[in-house]
This record gives C-alpha cells, structure tokens and sequence, in this order.
C-alpha cells in the first residue's frame, strides 16, 4: 500500500516527541541529515524520510526499517541540522520502540549489541572475547572475524579471562531493575 | 611544575584491545605533569549497546563511574575513549532533570552525581596543559613525519554536548602534533565515519568506510594517520587487512594514536608507548622519517 493511504498513527508521533525531547514539525525536509549521512548508501530509509514518515504517523513503516538498526550513531545529522533538531536521538528513541516492538530488521546489528550487554551484566567490564564467542552463538556465524585473532592475541590484545570487578554485583544490579521495571 | 590529579576513566578496550592507548596516554599525561588517578572499580560504560537500547540504563552505567569518581573528591574526569565521553557526558546531563535523575538512582541504587563534568584526554591536553607546556617537552621533533589527524564521529559532536573544538574542522589534534614538530596535513575527512561498531554484523560498510579514509590519506602522501579513538584505530589499523581483501588495495598505513607520537616526540621509552602492539609495523615508516 502506498504510504499516503496507510492510516495515521498521531500516538506515534506524539510518543517519538515524548520520548527524545524533540519537535518534529520544526524538520522541513532540507535534506542535510541525508547529505552527510555516512551509511545512507547501505539504508533502505534515508533519515529524512524517517523523519517525515515520523510526521505522518507511520509507524509500521519506520518501525520495520532496516535504517534505525544500521545507524552508527556518528551525530552528523545532529551536528548538520539547521533547525537544531537532534536526529540522532530520534534514531536511538525509533531503535528502542522497535526492539520493544519485537522488531528486529538487522538481526545480526542486535545479536552483536545484545552479546555486548551481556558480557557486560555478566562481568561489571566488556570481555572482548566473549562478545565475539557469544555473538557467534547467537547468529550461527562461527568464523567471523576469525582472521583477526592471531595479531589480537599476539599482540596480548585479546584477553582470554574477563577483568575481574568488586562492584560486579552492582553493575549486575543495574540490569536486573532495568529488566523488572517498565522502561520507555 | 605542581602535580595535577585528575579523574581517569580508561574505558574497557583500554584494558583490552587499545592498552596502548591508555599506556601512552597515561605516560604523557605523566611527563606533562598531570596525575591520572583511575577510577577505582570502574565499570564498562556499555558503549553504544547500552544507548541504542535504552537511554537510562546507559545513564546509570556511567551514573556509577561518576559516582566512584566522586567518592574519590573528583570533580572532573578525563577519558581517552569518545564514546565512553559520550557516554559520561549523557549521564550527567540527564541527572539535571529532576524526572530522569530519580529514575537512574532508581537503577543505579545509588545517586548520579550532577556536578562531575568529563572531558576527553585532547581536551585535556589542549585546556588544562596547553601547547606551551607541551612543546617545552619535545625533546625530538619528528619533521619528517607527515601525519593526518582523523579526529571521528564523536570527539567533537554533538557539539551542544562536547563543547569542544569545531565539529566541522577540528585543530586541536592537529595543533598539539604541530607543537610535536611534526607535519600534518590538511585532511578533508577529519570527522567522516569509520564504520564504527559495525566491523563484526556489517563488515562491509565499515571495509567502505574505513578505505576511504585510508584512500584519502595516502593520497595526500601522509606518511601515517593519528587518531584518537579506540574504534576507529581498530577499524583502520587491524581491519586494514580486511580493508585490502574487500577494496583489492594494498595500504600498509600505520595508525598511531595521537598520545604515542606525543610521546615519541617527547623521548619516552618504547615500553610506555606499545608501539609494538600497533597492527600495522609503524617501523619502516618511522624509520624513514628519520625517527629511529
Ligand atoms: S547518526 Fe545515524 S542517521 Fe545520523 S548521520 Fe550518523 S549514521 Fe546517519
Ligand atoms: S537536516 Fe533537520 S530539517 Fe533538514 S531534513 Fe534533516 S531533520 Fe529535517
């Protein structure tokens, strides 16, 4: 269905504003966030038209993107926009309600974050290696970046154990009650 | 020349896969006169991860860091790494409000102190040291050096939220390396993405990415690119061998980051500045350049 004859979701739009602090009437679709975009050659979306499908409620559409997943976060929409809008922070808000929704577009984008949330819970510090081990696991992917292991660990570069950290348990902490709470 | 302590937040690859990073960094800080306290029983700020999936919870796994750092008698904190200074930056910020401050002491468990502010180690050495006190320490210029300074996404944007330098065309890296006695470059895509944290789900786009840097910096015959984050050192300098197979180029481009030319100019031993654990052999490259 076209976009113009999708419904239009005005919950959606009010929850993007709510939750990232931004106006998104004030985007008069200039173009600039998608000019400097670096990953817009590999986006099925380009982040202007986020913003105006935003506009128009469509929520489906955005939330099912492949765009949100492969942001990298470089801020230079942010930095570029002359109406001082933070395009970033929309991206990050659109990627939450989509993981919150069940999406998960980029599964392999998700599978890397969620191997690196874990290993952090688990152990207070990143574990380089057990993010990698765990990403594996999770995407069935056993040899990625399996060239670069000998110079990492000849270089010492590659902890085999993970740092050891007495607050351990409060950082572990901090996930459980994010876990248990209601977070938007 | 009085010691000056500050706050010190190596972040996690500082213990891992950017330790020189953190040697080099501290043995500068050190021999300019600065005493990098670390913070005690620092945890890892989740990085990217924690903020694409929730804002509080990132805030809260900084909120801890600062809070350390507090306990310490800090009120400042110097990091290496732009994203943990992202990271740490957020937090405080989102502990001015009143709504979110009691929701990230709510996971926290604790309180999110509002008036521990963070700066990067560049900032650090540009503000807080100052291109005088650093060119006094050169003892070895390194003229023969010709360096790109690539600063990445984060050193300087959001610019509402880094407060530092020009998002756009940033000096300050360039400026301190000058006062090295080395020669840099005008670099056109001082602040162009890397491919950051997609390196391992999306090898490709950071392979496209990170080639072009490396495209434009041996066309404008730099020598060797110096940078100051982490990631994009990962991505230039140990995925260059990826970048090669994918793009069918040959670049054997050191990546330094910017601290072990500082010390290199400033006469510390190889051991403080892990030249050795660089992916790239920087080697032949200093070796022309008349360095060693
Ligand atoms: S933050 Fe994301 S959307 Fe914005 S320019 Fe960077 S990659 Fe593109
Ligand atoms: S740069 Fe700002 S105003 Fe222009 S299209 Fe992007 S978000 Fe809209």
């Amino acid at each position: 269905m076209p976009d113009s004859l999708q419904k239009n979701d005005k919950t959606f739009l009010e929850e993007v504003e709510r939750r990232s602090g931004q106006h998104m009437v004030e985007c008069y679709q200039c173009g600039n966030c998608t000019a400097g975009c670096p990953f817009n050659f590999a986006y099925d979306l380009p982040v202007s038209k986020i913003m105006r499908l935003v506009q128009l409620g469509q929520r489906e559409a955005v939330l099912s993107c492949h765009s949100i997943w492969l942001c990298a976060s470089c801020q230079t929409c942010t930095a570029r926009c002359p109406n001082n809008i933070d395009v970033a922070k929309i991206v990050d808000v659109l990627r939450h309600m989509a993981r919150e929704a069940g999406y998960a577009t980029e599964r392999n984008v998700k599978a890397f974050g969620d191997s690196f949330l874990a290993s952090v819970k688990k152990h207070g510090r990143l574990h380089e290696l057990g993010v990698a081990v765990g990403y594996e696991m999770r995407t069935g992917r056993f040899l990625t970046d399996i060239d670069l292991a000998p110079t990492m660990i000849g270089k010492g570069k590659l902890s085999i154990r993970p740092h050891h950290l007495h607050g351990a348990d409060k950082v572990a902490g901090i996930f459980n009650r994010f876990n248990e709470g209601n977070h938007d | 020349m009085t010691n000056s302590a500050i706050a010190y937040y190596p972040g996690c690859s500082g213990k891992g896969s950017s330790e020189e990073y953190d040697l080099s960094t501290r043995a500068v800080m050190r021999r300019l006169g600065a005493e990098p306290q670390e913070i005690e029983d620092w945890n890892c700020c989740g990085s990217s991860p924690a903020h694409m999936v929730n804002h509080e919870l990132s805030a809260a796994l900084s909120g801890r860091n600062l809070a350390q750092a507090k306990r310490m008698g800090h009120h400042l904190v110097t990091t290496p790494c732009p994203s943990c200074l992202t990271n740490l930056k957020n937090a405080q910020q989102a502990a001015w409000d009143e709504d979110k401050r009691l929701k990230i002491n709510k996971l926290m468990d604790d309180e999110c102190p509002t008036d521990v502010d963070s700066i990067s180690t560049l900032q650090f050495f540009t503000e807080h040291i100052g291109l005088d006190r650093i060119r006094e320490a050169v003892v070895s210029p390194l003229p023969a050096l010709r360096v790109a300074c690539y600063y990445g996404c984060l050193t300087t944007r959001p610019p509402k939220l880094m407060r530092f330098d020009d998002p756009e065309n940033p000096m300050s890296m360039d400026n301190i390396l000058a006062a090295c006695g080395i020669e840099v470059v005008p670099f056109p895509l001082k602040t162009d993405c890397c491919g950051a944290a997609s390196g391992m789900p999306r090898n490709d786009i950071t392979t496209r990415l990170s080639g072009k840097i490396l495209d434009m910096a041996s066309e404008l015959k730099a020598d060797a690119v110096a940078v100051a984050c982490p990631l994009c050192q990962m991505n230039l300098d140990l995925r260059q061998s990826q970048v090669n197979r994918a793009r069918r180029s040959r670049y054997r481009m050191p990546i330094f980051y910017f601290t072990q030319l500082m010390g290199l100019a400033m006469g510390l031993p190889e051991k403080e500045l892990g030249l050795s654990k660089l992916a790239v052999n920087p080697e032949p490259c200093l070796a022309r350049a008349g360095v060693r």
